[in-house]
């Protein structure tokens, strides 16, 4: 086996060492990709209000 | 208007601290993985199966600090009606109902070639998932409410009951028995894990916090923006009504 082979075996336990870092990444991920989305949109949202009211009148 | 100050000064401090924090954040977990994956020996025992423990030990300390931060938050919002503790409580909790989650995940995935055991309802295993259900509970209760504040008390209420089940889990690989190991790292007479590996271990450790530091300052501001464009609106439908209200009177 080459290193990297032998590297990516983890002595046999792949299975469950390569699952575990992946759900590391997956919820880690998540939660930043999700409150990034929020975050965004609020901001986003908050523009358009100030932009359509800024507390001068419509026509 | 003194309401509206801390607030004003955390949006302020915040957006200077978030670069920072997310740079912080990058660098550790990624120090962390390379020390965890390259650097840190394997186990006698245990063999490669050990580096499990660099995200699943921090992933189970972050899901008990973060609910006793949580808790404390909770606490002053009851007392202090500090306006910024429930955003911070209410902003905390998903974050650790995930770190609880990768803890029980990573927790099985380590069990299964260690003990030949997916799960067992032991002592440390049931009050962790416990601890899940208390911040799912704490998630559903916060937002079941019309009105956000009484969600809010209703919400801090169940987080300070739920605090005795954090000296449950600590505690719980000393007073039961349980397959689980006891601690090894936060003990009297100092960490029994070699150097080797407690670097790399307290290195992710930091990363986690750090990423929960950067995460929880996201979304504290997404809550206060929140709350800014209904404060807008509210102001919108007055001076609407207001309008309205002056055109009833000019033409009668």
């Amino acid at each position: 086996m080459s290193g990297v082979d032998a590297f990516l075996a983890m002595g046999g336990y792949a299975g469950y060492v390569w699952p575990a870092y992946a759900a590391a990444a997956i919820v880690l991920g998540g939660l930043l990709a999700w409150s990034l989305a929020g975050y965004r949109r609020a901001q986003r949202e908050l523009e358009m209000q100030q932009r359509t009211a800024p507390g001068a009148r419509r026509p | 208007m003194q309401r509206f100050a801390n607030p004003a000064r955390f949006m302020r401090l915040s957006a200077a601290m978030l670069p920072w924090c997310g740079r912080a954040t990058a660098l550790l977990l990624a120090g962390g993985l390379y020390l965890a994956l390259f650097v840190a020996p394997p186990d006698y025992q245990q063999g490669e199966a050990v580096r499990i423990m660099f995200v699943h030990v921090p992933a189970a300390w972050m899901a008990s600090v973060v609910y006793a931060l949580m808790a404390l938050a909770s606490a002053v919002a009851l007392i202090w009606r500090h306006p910024l503790a429930d955003i911070a409580a209410r902003s905390a909790a998903p974050l650790g109902a995930g770190f609880t989650l990768l803890c029980l995940v990573t927790g099985s995935l380590w069990g299964e070639p260690m003990w030949g055991t997916w799960w067992v309802w032991d002592a440390r295993l049931t009050s962790v998932l416990v601890l899940f259900f208390l911040y799912l509970g704490y998630i559903a209760l916060v937002n079941a409410f019309d009105e956000p504040t009484r969600g809010a008390r209703a919400g801090a209420i169940l987080a300070l009951v739920g605090i005795v089940n954090l000296p449950i889990i600590k505690f719980s690989v000393d007073w039961w028995n349980t397959l689980h190991q006891p601690a090894s790292v936060f003990r009297l007479g100092g960490p029994t894990v070699d150097a080797s590996m407690l670097w790399p271990l307290l290195i992710m450790a930091l990363g986690f916090t750090l990423f929960f530091v950067t995460v929880l300052l996201i979304r504290m501001r997404t809550a206060l923006i929140a709350a800014k464009i209904r404060a807008l609106r509210l102001a919108e439908v007055e001076r609407e009504a207001e309008r309205a209200a002056l055109r009833h009177r000019a033409a009668s």
